[in-house]
């Protein structure tokens, strides 16, 4: 019985001010659908990186039966004695840092490959064999680079030398750039919705006050007079929520999995896991813009 | 069933205390007048009792216990005890009767089959039966009231407190609103009726506490409106 009283309070609330939920759950749908979009240029970014950026600055591909380079014996892999060479000359490098070289052997490479681009459709173009063996370099100083790269690009067995923040650097500027705007301007929209549902919740206290007068009044308790508010400013998010939900899942259907997955390739592109993921948090903050404004309105005007 | 000691009420930024130190105690099943001019602290007075306002000094008791110790959570559990009746009646306007009478059942938690049977009850106790389906607009005033005596009598308080309830009502419906106030206190139950009514007052012959400027300057058991 109780319960069905607060649904049916809340109900008549969600009535009664329709235009204002409804602008609620608009003002939500669009801050949500900004922040998980930050949220996904992020896992973005994160996905770029990979296994190796922070941990490393150089790699080194070694040769292998299918790959071509000067330092390269067509058909075949590296040797062993090849690789032994490579890593004493690294670690012999005073700008390498200590302990900072890594060997990835072909199968690891073939499981980060796996990993970066599931569901991509190159995902299955290549074999673990096919894979290229590395060694992953941390350098005491970043910008000091140069010196190692010429200590080893001539060196038997390797096939290129990359520097990982030369080339993605100015990608990750540019997504960095995004995530921030969208961050920036999904916080302002967030604080608008936080400031809209305050206000609401405020307008439904003053429009109901004869009602909740009479509820203190005859003692109904303070979790009764504030639950069917916070129903109401909690169902209004759900919709704001579930509308953000399905804009990031249409952006990364058309955009991403139809559109730039199939055209650029070779490039780890973020999916439904990350979407997933992303529209997990639009949920976390979506309440949490809810229930805190109700809560904290609640207990200033309704005095309870 | 209700105790000031010394109790003071001043509220922010007036000089002049609302309440001055007073000293009254009301026992169970009491039928009692609060008189006095407007701004002599009456209805102080009785938003002290119910907890809408804390003393500024001196301690409220209500049923035993002391108001300014009670915890914020267990003041809804102690206003369930006490039934308010007001001059403007405060009826909800979408809501029958019936409706407005089991709205303070439903809020408390009361089950469907309790207030099914309690609300026509009460009902017939105020002399409503036969008008729960009416709204409050289609009724007269002396029965919006009896409506409103209804919804704080149906949870069946041990205090009535009746804020100027005949204050809009003509002099033979507010004969009629007594006689039931009259009968709800037979039943037992405290009554404490603030009122500027002097011919009620002068009729009933209940005890009477007289406020002036926040003091009490009479407390007469058997008493009349002015002084005799």
């Amino acid at each position: 019985m109780r319960f069905r009283h607060i649904l049916s309070e809340t109900r008549a609330g969600l009535l009664q001010n329709l235009t204002m939920t409804l602008g609620v759950v608009m003002t939500m749908w669009v801050s949500l659908s900004l922040f998980g979009a930050g949220l996904l240029a992020n896992q973005q970014v994160d996905l770029m990186k990979g296994r190796w950026y922070d941990k490393i600055e150089i790699s080194i591909f070694l040769c292998t039966k299918d790959t071509r380079g000067d330092q390269c014996e067509p058909g075949q892999d590296a040797t062993p004695a090849q690789k032994d060479a490579i890593r004493q000359t690294l670690e012999a490098n005073p700008e390498v840092a200590a302990g900072g070289v890594y060997f990835e052997t072909k199968e690891e490479a073939y499981a980060e490959f796996q990993r970066a681009y599931e569901g991509s459709p190159i995902q299955d173009s290549l074999t673990a064999e096919q894979m290229q063996e590395s060694f992953r370099v941390k350098l005491k100083n970043p910008e000091q680079y140069q010196g190692v790269v010429s200590s080893v690009v001539g060196l038997e067995g390797v096939q290129k030398v990359q520097d990982l923040h030369q080339v993605l650097d100015p990608v990750f500027s540019a997504l960095n750039l995004l995530q921030w705007a969208t961050v920036g301007a999904s916080a302002l929209l967030l604080l608008a919705s936080a400031l809209q549902i305050g206000n609401t919740i405020r307008l439904a206290t003053f429009a109901r006050r004869r009602e909740i007068g009479i509820m203190r009044l005859v003692g109904a308790s303070n979790f009764y007079i504030t639950v069917p508010f916070l129903l109401e400013a909690v169902i209004s998010a759900l919709g704001g929520i579930a509308l953000a939900c399905l804009t990031l899942a249409a952006g990364v259907y058309f955009w991403i999995i139809r559109g730039t997955r199939e055209s650029i390739r070779f490039v780890a592109w973020i999916g439904w896991q990350q979407t997933g993921a992303a529209m997990l948090g639009i949920v976390v903050v979506g309440l949490i813009l809810a229930i805190i404004p109700t809560l904290i309105t609640t207990r200033r005007y309704l005095r309870v | 069933m209700i105790r000031f000691d010394h109790v003071t009420k001043t509220y922010d930024g007036q000089r002049r205390a609302a309440l001055a130190d007073i000293d009254v105690e009301i026992a169970k099943g009491e039928f009692v007048f609060l008189v006095g001019a407007s701004g002599s602290g009456k209805s102080t007075f009785l938003r002290l009792i119910l907890r809408e306002q804390r003393p500024t000094k001196g301690r409220v008791f209500v049923a035993g216990r002391e108001l300014n110790k009670l915890a914020t959570w267990k003041v809804p559990a102690m206003r369930r005890q006490i039934g308010t009746v007001f001059q403007d009646f405060r009826l909800l306007p979408n809501k029958t009767v019936t409706e407005n009478v089991a709205f303070a059942l439903q809020v408390i938690g009361k089950p469907a089959s309790t207030i099914k049977r309690v609300v026509p009850e009460v009902l017939e106790l105020v002399g409503l039966n036969g008008k729960g389906s009416r709204l409050p607009e289609e009724l007269s005033g002396g029965e919006q009231q009896r409506v409103a005596i209804a919804r704080a009598f149906v949870n069946r308080p041990m205090i009535l407190i009746a804020d100027e309830p005949t204050g809009n009502l003509d002099p033979t419906t507010s004969v009629g609103i007594m006689k039931l106030l009259d009968r709800i206190n037979r039943a037992d139950t405290t009554v404490l009726m603030a009122t500027h009514d002097s011919t009620i007052v002068d009729q009933m012959r209940k005890r009477v506490i007289e406020l002036d400027d926040g003091l009490v300057v009479r407390d007469q058991s058997r008493g009349v409106y002015g002084y005799q």
